[in-house]
């Protein structure tokens, strides 16, 4: 489909794509309580199960925006709940450094989300898919990065 | 013969003759007036190859990562003050033995790039005079740093939004051609198998399109997150002109504000991004 100007036009049936990194011990459990306990969320987010928010790479958020994720989040233990002790910890100060990279490139920081979610709380889980969703909703597709390789 | 030439030519051939080193590393006169190459100086009677001068732009401890430098049991280094800074961060992560390198230090009143102008690291040094040698020759030079001149391009970027930053991006990454003269010249790029090179999975595309590029420049900038001593040497190499040191630049100002730490300071300091504290920022989490 394209428009009048000749770009691309969004699908009309467009759904955010989101793409989640969550940590095996809490937040993929959380998930699966949510699951367990039959909490309705959105069917927009694809979860790729990480042993520990230590193990995300900036490289998986990169892929993912390349085969056109509109969000990310990356999600794990509590601090101080960490399974390995000290993974939680460490990925914060990634966390930091990449996000503000991100920043300082123009990527906006609502198409990147992180948070902690406990092995207990399904409900936040459910919260934290379904407000992403509706930011990226909110915002359309992410252009931007996917298409950096068509537009010249 | 500048005093400082004559100073490191002495040493280096004392070191070399009385075996304290295999090698010595430093700079010689290049082709050009205005250009000197590095040189790997074996033999005591070939110590007169070795200069000195405001053209000894480059930071020599890039060669420390290469085979023939590695390979050696000991190796001696003509350094300036930033250089070492560089030697500080391999001795941090251990790559390099700190009883294998012996340090020449030489005091440095500034150099000049390519176009005969000062760098920003020039009028932002804080170690005209080293503070971490085995050897100092030259006369000791007080610093005056200008240390907001690191900052100044940084901020005039961070006042852009979000939109014209992306922009400006755009069309500096566009430029870039993937030699990786960033990476091959960068002292602190240690890899011996970059994750550029790696294409199984393929992480980062390799072709000089915008979005490989956007990649390999944001993750060449991360992983030298809280390392970058700011040698300058990525952007003096890049043959594309990309204002490398700005994401550089800016990852210290994070890292600094974040962290309260500079790079190239304290050897037995650990790097930012392989400790943490229980109180760091938590703000931006859910």
């Amino acid at each position: 489909m394209t428009t009048e100007a000749g770009g691309l036009e969004a699908p009309a049936a467009w759904e955010p794509k989101i793409v989640a990194f969550i940590c095996n011990w809490c937040t993929y459990t959380g998930a699966d309580l949510a699951g367990t306990s039959r909490m309705k969320y959105p069917p927009n987010v694809r979860v790729i199960k990480i042993p520990c928010t230590g193990r995300f790479d900036p490289l998986f958020m990169l892929k993912a925006f390349e085969r056109g994720a509109d969000g990310v989040l990356v999600s794990g233990c509590h601090p101080g709940d960490c399974h390995y002790t000290a993974g939680n910890y460490n990925a914060r100060r990634k966390f930091t450094v990449w996000r503000k990279l991100l920043d300082f490139a123009g990527i906006d920081l609502d198409r990147v989300w992180f948070s902690w979610i406990s092995a207990a709380e399904g409900g936040k889980w459910v919260e934290t898919v379904r407000n992403f969703t509706e930011t990226i909703r909110a915002k359309g597709p992410f252009r931007e990065y996917g298409e950096m390789i068509d537009v010249r | 013969m500048s005093d400082r030439t004559a100073g490191i030519r002495a040493i280096a051939g004392k070191w070399l003759q009385d075996g304290t080193v295999e090698a010595v590393l430093g700079w010689e006169q290049g082709t050009y007036r205005d250009k000197t190459a590095p040189v790997l100086v074996r033999k005591a009677e070939e110590v007169d190859r070795l200069v000195f001068n405001e053209r000894c732009t480059n930071n020599l401890m890039t060669y420390l990562k290469r085979d023939p430098v590695r390979s050696l049991n000991t190796v001696g280094i003509v350094a300036k003050g930033c250089d070492i800074k560089a030697l500080i961060g391999l001795i941090q992560e251990s790559q390099v033995p700190r009883e294998k390198v012996k340090i020449l230090a030489v005091t440095c009143p500034g150099v000049r790039n390519a176009d005969g102008k000062r760098p920003v690291k020039c009028a932002a040094c804080d170690v005209n005079t080293p503070v971490f040698y085995d050897e100092i020759v030259g006369e000791k030079i007080a610093s005056n740093p200008d240390r907001a001149a690191r900052f100044r391009d940084v901020e005039a970027l961070e006042a852009m939004t979000p939109e014209e930053r992306h922009r400006f991006w755009r069309e500096q990454f566009d430029k870039c051609i993937r030699c990786y003269a960033c990476r091959q010249a960068c002292p602190l790029c240690i890899c011996s198998r970059c994750i550029a090179e790696k294409n199984q999975p393929q992480w980062i595309e390799t072709s000089a399109h915008p979005r490989g590029n956007f990649a390999w420049n944001l993750i060449r900038a991360y992983h030298l997150a809280g390392r970058c001593i700011e040698c300058e040497a990525c952007e003096t190499a890049c043959p594309a002109d990309i204002p490398l040191m700005l994401l550089n630049r800016y990852m210290a100002k994070v890292v600094e504000q974040s962290f309260g730490y500079e790079a190239g300071k304290d050897p037995q300091t650990q790097p930012p991004l392989r400790t943490f504290k229980l109180d760091d920022d938590n703000s931006f989490i859910l």
